[in-house]
């Protein structure tokens, strides 16, 4: 119990490292106005906007290829960012690409259909599927993007999406009902 | 030694309805027949259950804990048996259930073995693992983990403690009944805070409509040996129970904005927080009870009592001769005061670490709200009265907006939700509910960013990752090409830069066009050979019909 306790910390403490290292190391120089596009997408890495993965969509967006509205996990709220941004007008989400969740969605693999084929490990754009050959696979939670690429590559079919756990704590207040209709105008 | 008082910014001059519940003193509350604990009684980290349905517990057993310093461990408030770990519905503004362990109380209230271990030779730093593992949180009504708030405050230095007895929101009473029957517990709890903090000076802040408090405090001080230490009574005015509206107050510093008081050197805490560590401390004894205030106009008779952690609200009720008016939604219950609590779903739900107050009013006494609300008027009332000194009126145009940026420039983060402004307003804007929304909505956000700055992390390495294998492998394979080229220079150079995949490509282009070719040897046949075909492709043809 011990040792897995202390190699497990032992490993992510040096995934952490390797993480940062690569982080100065590999950093990208890049055009700023393609960085703060980037900054504002979900970074799930779907390729739900036609696009391989986000940072592309967001050169697309940049020079002017492609609207702003083709990314379903940012939904609304990261077309009012980009129109803030970018300074352009806030469009509807364009529903060809995808349907947006409001409770984002992780995949959890059913452990006992598994058969440890690696397919999916293979697909996941953020490492986020543990396991090896033979081995069952599963799914880290936290850092599941929720992008759906594991799914077809699945040979027994036995990842299924479902909505992120929700606890008391990410409950948000409401805003007071029905303000906009029924303020009073003066 | 006397000190010179401030005034903060803003505030209000309310009806203070504190009588009622003062009446009848300390009462102590029978144990119910259940106790209902939720893991999460404290802001921070979640807690794991250590016990399971059919377990018994005794009196001060450790059921749940988490290994983070941000938390606070739960313990049975009695002894008996663990009938259910499930969710129950908990005092939370969204009425919705959280996990919780019942207890099926036995009566025999039995306790586990105390272990009181001196304490005189302990460190600062064992007496702080001491307020942890008692499950200490800040009885104020913040519930932050005491231990984690004392560490911190350590590190940084502290030259101030302050200590709250303020007690500023209408109908709440029980800091002031704890004062006057456990005075001397607060004191030496104070004492304890000194031992720890090692402050040059102590504050006891207490509002002046609470004289016998104030009195027996500066007694239990005399007769104790701290010094530098000293009852301070300030005007009543809400909200001076605030926790940077008091330091104003009494030392005149304000806490700058997004700051907390230990970044000035200054230490708060509440008094029955100060109970809590010296039970703690002397006799070993976990956070299990509380007082808790009873008052409104819907209860029959409106107290004070010390409450098991997990009391069930409706067993309180009993003992306070039940509602004025019994039947359903004839009452409106509320945790906490009128001006910073939020309502109840239900009496099911069970009274916790935060529950200083339960307010219990007739449906019928309280104004029906519209459902609807003027717009502002821009009559700047609101900023008069916002002790943080904010524009509560900006934070509204921008809340309604959901223009985050905006809201965080107008500092809404330091907004203490203490409903002045709501108060005052002449449109009747529910500006407090617009504030919590917009920052739930900001929390959010920022979540979801710190989530997609990760996943943007891991991608890239992923990236990175693939690249490097892709050059290693190719390396692997020109070295390999190369020490056997050494063996037998007759191995051709193949050409390194051909792309795979454009290979494979071509080849299937060639093969291609090769079929597409007819077969040699079907050209130039004699008719025998025709005919040999022709019979060899019927023979064919009639196994394949042949039926199975
Ligand atoms: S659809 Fe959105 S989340 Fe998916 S890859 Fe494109 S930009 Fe990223
Ligand atoms: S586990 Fe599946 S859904 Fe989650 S990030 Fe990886 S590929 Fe996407
Ligand atoms: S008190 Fe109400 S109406 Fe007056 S400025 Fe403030 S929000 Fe507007
Ligand atoms: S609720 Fe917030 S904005 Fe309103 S008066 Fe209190 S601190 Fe100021």
């Amino acid at each position: 119990m011990i040792v897995a306790i202390l190699t497990i910390s032992l490993m992510a403490g040096l995934f952490g490292l390797i993480l940062g290292y690569a982080a100065i190391r590999f950093k990208v120089e890049g055009n700023p106005i393609v960085d703060q596009i980037d900054a504002l997408l979900p970074q799930t890495q779907c390729g739900q906007c036609t696009y391989p993965g986000c940072r592309p969509y967001a050169e697309a967006i940049a020079n002017g290829e492609a609207p702003i509205n083709q990314c379903p996990p940012g939904g609304q709220a990261t077309i009012v960012a980009l129109a803030g941004l970018l300074d352009v007008e806030v469009l509807e989400p364009n529903q060809e690409h995808g349907e947006h969740h409001d409770i984002p969605l992780v995949a959890i693999i059913d452990e006992a259909t598994c058969i440890g084929c690696t397919l999916c490990i293979q697909a996941c754009p953020v490492d986020a599927i543990l396991g090896s050959a033979k081995h069952m696979h599963t799914v880290i939670a936290d850092e599941c993007t929720g992008c759906e690429l594991c799914l077809p590559p699945c040979p027994v079919d036995c990842i299924d999406m479902v909505p992120i756990k929700q606890s008391i704590d990410d409950w948000k207040w409401p805003l007071p009902t029905l303000s906009e209709e029924i303020v009073h105008e003066h | 030694m006397s000190i010179k008082l401030h005034k903060f910014h803003g505030g209000l001059h309310t009806e203070d309805h504190k009588k009622g519940s003062l009446i009848s003193g300390l009462q102590q509350a029978t144990l119910p027949a259940q106790l209902i604990l939720p893991l999460k009684q404290h802001i921070g980290d979640s807690n794991k259950p250590l016990v399971s349905v059919g377990d018994r517990v005794l009196r001060g057993q450790l059921i749940a804990d988490s290994s983070s310093a941000i938390s606070a461990p739960v313990h049975a408030s009695s002894s008996g048996i663990v009938s259910e770990i499930g969710a129950r519905p908990v005092p939370h503004p969204s009425g919705q259930s959280d996990l919780c362990i019942v207890i099926d109380v036995d009566g025999k209230d039995e306790s586990i073995k105390q272990k009181t271990s001196p304490i005189e030779n302990l460190s600062g730093a064992e007496l702080i693992d001491k307020i942890q593992r008692a499950g200490i949180v800040g009885l104020g009504g913040a519930v932050f983990p005491t231990a984690a708030k004392l560490a911190r405050g350590n590190d940084l230095g502290i030259k101030t403690l302050i200590i709250n007895g303020a007690e500023c929101e209408p109908y709440i009473t029980c800091d002031d009944t704890l004062m006057q029957n456990y005075a001397a517990e607060v004191v030496s709890g104070i004492a304890y805070l000194q031992c720890i903090l090692k402050p040059e000076n102590t504050l006891i802040g207490i509002e002046d409509n609470k004289p016998a408090a104030i009195k027996s405090i500066q007694l239990a001080i005399e007769k104790s040996p701290l010094s530098q230490t000293e009852v301070v009574s300030i005007p009543t005015i809400y909200p001076s129970g605030g926790e940077k509206q008091l330091i104003k107050i009494l030392t005149g510093k304000e806490v700058p904005a997004s700051k907390l008081a230990f970044d000035i050197g200054l230490f708060c805490q509440n008094v029955g927080t100060c109970v809590a560590i010296t039970r703690a401390l002397e006799h070993d004894q976990a956070l299990i009870s509380r007082i808790v205030t009873l008052s409104g106009n819907g209860i029959q008779n409106p107290g004070n009592w010390e409450v098991w952690l997990g009391t069930p609200v409706s067993h309180l009720i009993e003992l306070a001769g039940g509602y004025k008016i019994n039947q359903a939604k004839s009452q409106h219950l509320v945790m906490g005061g009128p001006m910073m609590g939020f309502s109840l779903s239900s009496d099911a739900v069970p009274i916790v670490k935060a529950s200083n107050n339960i307010l219990v009013m007739q449906q019928q006494t309280i104004p029906l709200t519209p459902g609807y609300h003027d717009e502002c008027v821009r009559c700047a009332k609101c900023v008069e009265v916002c002790p943080a000194q904010l524009l509560p009126q900006q934070l509204y145009w921008q809340a309604r907006a959901k223009n985050h940026e905006r809201s965080e420039e107008y500092h809404l983060f330091d907004c203490i939700e203490c409903g002045c402004c709501a108060a005052v307003c002449p449109s009747q804007i529910p500006l407090v509910q617009y504030y919590r929304a917009e920052k739930s909505e900001i929390r959010t956000a920022r979540q979801a960013h710190f989530k997609s700055d990760r996943a943007r992390l891991r991608f890239e390495f992923r990236e990175q990752r693939l690249l490097l294998k892709k050059q290693q492998d190719e390396e692997r394979r020109r070295l390999k090409r190369e020490a056997l080229q050494k063996k037998n220079p007759k191995i051709p150079d193949r050409k390194v830069e051909v792309d795979p995949v454009q290979a494979a490509l071509e080849r299937v282009k060639a093969r291609k066009q090769t079929q597409a070719a007819e077969p040699r040897n079907t050209t130039n046949l004699t008719p025998e050979q025709q005919q040999q075909i022709e019979e060899a492709d019927a023979r064919r043809r009639a196994a394949r019909e042949q039926p199975k």
